[in-house]
C-alpha cells in the first residue's frame, strides 16, 4: 500500500488522479448528453498522445513534432479491422468485387491487400495496436539516436515523418481510403458502436485506458529509470559518462509514448466511428504538443486538462471564429511558453495550492476548536 | 621502474580542421600515480581527458588501458572498464538530490531493464552514505543538488565518480571557484583518494598542485614541453618562458 502512493506521487499525486477520476467517470456523464460526451470522450483520445509527451518531451527533454504518426498507427489498424467487418460480402455485393472495402472498389482494386488480411483477427488487431507503435518508435529512434540526433534536428525530423506518412496515406488511396480515410465504420464482433449505449461503454472503456496509462507513466517514473530520464534531459553528457548506453533510454521513452498515442488513436476509432489523415498530419501533431504544454509539460494529468481545455476551446471558438482561432491557439502557446512555462499545474501548483490548504486546515481547525465547547456543554 | 604502466598513450593527434589540439603526444601514468597536467590556455589539456575518455575521437595514435585499446569504444564501455572523468564545470543532475545523484552512479542497473528493476537495497545506500560522508555531503544527502554551493557540487561530481570506484579517474580543474578552506579539504580528499588508482588532474593553482602531485606534466600547444617532479619542472626555463614566467 506504501508502495503504491509512492509510486502514484504520495497523497497529493493520488488526489490528482481521483480528482480527474471523478471528472471523467462522474461529473461528465452526469451532466452531459450523450452527443457531448462522445465529443468529450474524443478530446480524452487526444490526452493518450499528450501524456506520451509529458514522458518524452516533459521527463526526457525529447521533442517530437510527429507524435499524430502513432496516433494514426493505433487508429488505422482499429479502423482496418472495423472496415472488413463492415465489408461482408453480402453487404458489399452491389460492388465489381463483394467483399472488400467500398474505397478498394472505387479504385479498382480487385482483391484485399495482403496487408490487410491479418486484420481481419481482432487478437491480431490488439496486438498490432501495441507492437507497431513500439516497432516503428524502436526503429526510428534507434537510427536516430544512436547517431546522436537530438534538440531541434529530432523535432524536425520527426514533424517530415509525419508529412511523409500523411503523403503517403493520402496518395496510396486504393489501399488506405486516401484523403477521405476509412470511413463507414458500423460493428465490433457484431456490436453496433454507433449506438448510444456503445458509446456509453467506449467512453467509460476509453477513460479507464487513459487513467491506465498514467499510472503505468508513474510506475516507470517512480523508478530508477524515472530519474533517468531527467538527468539525461539536463546533463546528457554526465549520464554517458557515468556508464549508460544513453540511446537506449531514449529509445525506449519514445516507444512507449508512441504506443501509449497509438492506443489513443484506436479509442479515436471506435469513438467517433472514422480514421483519416487529417488527424496524424503535422498540424494535429503540434495541436498535442500545446496540449501537454498547456496541461503542464512535467504533469501526466495536466495533460488531460491541457487536452480537455484546448479541444474545447477549438469546438466552442471555432464555431464562431473558425479562422481566428489557429491565431488564438498560436498565440496560447507563445503565452504558455513565455509567461507560464509550467503550463496549468504549475498555475496551481504555485497560485491555487497554497490557497486550498489554507482553506482546508482552516476548515479543520474550526471542528476542533468547536469540539471542546460541546465537551464543556456535556459536562 | 617500480610500478606498472597503468595507462600509456601514444602518438596520439587530433586535428580540428587542420588545426592540431594534440599534436603526437606519448604520456604514460602508472598504477597508483596521481598526475597533474599543467599548461596555459589552449595547449591542449582538456582536450587530451576528452581523447581518453572518448569525448573526441583521435586521429591517429593509440590510447591503452590496462592493456586495451581505447580509442574505438564507446564512451559508456569506457566507464565500465573503469575511466571516470570529471568535467570543468560542475556536472550534476540540479534537479535530482545528492542521494539520487549518487544513486544514479552507483554502477548498478546500467541497462534499461536493469534501471527499471533497480531497488534501492541496503548495500547499495551504505555506500551511498559512505561516498558521501568521503565527499564531505553528508549532512547533504536530501538537498536537492542545484541549491549546493559551487565548491559542493565540484565534490558531489567527485563523489559520482568516486561511488564507481574507477581505476582512472581524471579531474578537469576541480578546485576552481572554491573558497581556501575548501581547496584544502579537497587536496586532502585527492591524496586519499589518489590510494589504489590512478589520479589525472588538470589544475592551474600552483600551491594546490604543488600538495598533490607525484608528477607533472606541462603542455604547450598540444604538444609535451615537459615531464618530471614539481621542482624539475618550475626550474625548467622553458617551462618557465611559456607559461610559469607571468
Amino acid at each position: 500500500m506504501k508502495a503504491l502512493g509512492k509510486i502514484l506521487g504520495g497523497k497529493a499525486g493520488a488526489m490528482d488522479l481521483l480528482v480527474i477520476a471523478a471528472i471523467i467517470f462522474v461529473v461528465f456523464p452526469l451532466g452531459l448528453d450523450i452527443f457531448r460526451l462522445n465529443l468529450v470522450g474524443k478530446y480524452l483520445t487526444f490526452a493518450y498522445c499528450a501524456v506520451g509527451l509529458v514522458m518524452l518531451w516533459g521527463y526526457g527533454g525529447i521533442l517530437s513534432l510527429g507524435q499524430g504518426v502513432f496516433f494514426g498507427i493505433g487508429g488505422y489498424c482499429m479502423a482496418m479491422f472495423l472496415k472488413l467487418e463492415a465489408s461482408d460480402p453480402v453487404s458489399t455485393a452491389h460492388q465489381t468485387t463483394p467483399g472488400i472495402p467500398d474505397f478498394m472498389d472505387w479504385n479498382q482494386v480487385t482483391h484485399l491487400p495482403a496487408f490487410w488480411e491479418p486484420f481481419h483477427s481482432f487478437a491480431f488487431t490488439l496486438l498490432a495496436i501495441v507492437v507497431i507503435p513500439a516497432v516503428v518508435a524502436y526503429i526510428i529512434g534507434v537510427s536516430m539516436f544512436k547517431r546522436r540526433v537530438s534538440g531541434v534536428y529530432f523535432s524536425i525530423i520527426t514533424q517530415a515523418i509525419a508529412a511523409i506518412v500523411t503523403i503517403l496515406v493520402v496518395g496510396q488511396q486504393g489501399f488506405t481510403g486516401g484523403i477521405n480515410g476509412i470511413t463507414d465504420l458500423k460493428t465490433l464482433h457484431g456490436w453496433n458502436i454507433n449506438t448510444d449505449s456503445a458509446k456509453y461503454v467506449l467512453y467509460f472503456v476509453n477513460g479507464a485506458l487513459l487513467l491506465l496509462s498514467i499510472v503505468l507513466s508513474k510506475l516507470v517514473l517512480s523508478t530508477k529509470l524515472g530519474r533517468l530520464l531527467l538527468a539525461l534531459r539536463d546533463k546528457e553528457d554526465r549520464v554517458r559518462f557515468s556508464g549508460y548506453d544513453v540511446a537506449n533510454f531514449k529509445v525506449f521513452v519514445f516507444s512507449l509514448a508512441a504506443v501509449i498515442s497509438a492506443i489513443g488513436g484506436a479509442m479515436f476509432t471506435l469513438q467517433v466511428g472514422f480514421m483519416s489523415p487529417s488527424i496524424i498530419g503535422i498540424v494535429p501533431s503540434i495541436e498535442m504538443v500545446i496540449f501537454a504544454a498547456i496541461g503542464g509539460r512535467m504533469s501526466l494529468v495536466g495533460a488531460i486538462y491541457g487536452a480537455l481545455l484546448v479541444n474545447y476551446g477549438k469546438t466552442a471558438f471555432s464555431e464562431s471564429f473558425p479562422t481566428l482561432w489557429l491565431f488564438f491557439m498560436g498565440l496560447l502557446f507563445i503565452g504558455v511558453v513565455m509567461v507560464f512555462p509550467e503550463g496549468l499545474s504549475g498555475l496551481y501548483k504555485v497560485h491555487l495550492e497554497p490557497k486550498l490548504r489554507q482553506l482546508l486546515t482552516k476548515a479543520r481547525r474550526k471542528p476542533a476548536s468547536s469540539k471542546p465547547s460541546i465537551e464543556n456543554a456535556g459536562a | 621502474m617500480s610500478n606498472k604502466i597503468a595507462l600509456s598513450i601514444e602518438g596520439l593527434t587530433v586535428s580540428f580542421d587542420g588545426f592540431k589540439a594534440v599534436d603526437d603526444l606519448n604520456l604514460y601514468v602508472e598504477e597508483n600515480e596521481l598526475r597533474v597536467i599543467i599548461g596555459p590556455n589552449g595547449a591542449g589539456k582538456t582536450t587530451v581527458l576528452d581523447l581518453i575518455c572518448g569525448k573526441t575521437k583521435a586521429t591517429s595514435g593509440s590510447i591503452e588501458f590496462k592493456g586495451i585499446e581505447l580509442t574505438r569504444l564507446p564512451e559508456y564501455k569506457l566507464v565500465q572498464l573503469g575511466v571516470g572523468r570529471k568535467f570543468q564545470t560542475p556536472s550534476i543532475y540540479e534537479n535530482l538530490t545528492v542521494l539520487e545523484n549518487l544513486e544514479i552512479s552507483y554502477p548498478e542497473g546500467r541497462s534499461v531493464l536493469g534501471s527499471l528493476m533497480f531497488r534501492r537495497t541496503a548495500e547499495v545506500e551504505q555506500k551511498i552514505i559512505d561516498t558521501a560522508r568521503m565527499i564531505f555531503l553528508e549532512e547533504h544527502l536530501n538537498t536537492q543538488s542545484g541549491l549546493l554551493s559551487h565548491g559542493q557540487k565540484q565534490w558531489l561530481e567527485i563523489g559520482m565518480l568516486l561511488i564507481q570506484d574507477p581505476a582512472l579517474l581524471m579531474l578537469d580543474e576541480p578546485v576552481a571557484g572554491m573558497s581556501v578552506v575548501e581547496r584544502e579539504k579537497t587536496a586532502e580528499l585527492l591524496n586519499k583518494i589518489a590510494k589504489g588508482r590512478s589520479l589525472i588532474v588538470i589544475e592551474h593553482d600552483m600551491e594546490f598542485v604543488k600538495r598533490i602531485a607525484h608528477k607533472v606534466t606541462v603542455l604547450h600547444q598540444g604538444k609535451l614541453l615537459a615531464e618530471g617532479s614539481m621542482e624539475s619542472v618550475q626550474s625548467n626555463p622553458k617551462v618557465v618562458e611559456v607559461y610559469l614566467g607571468h
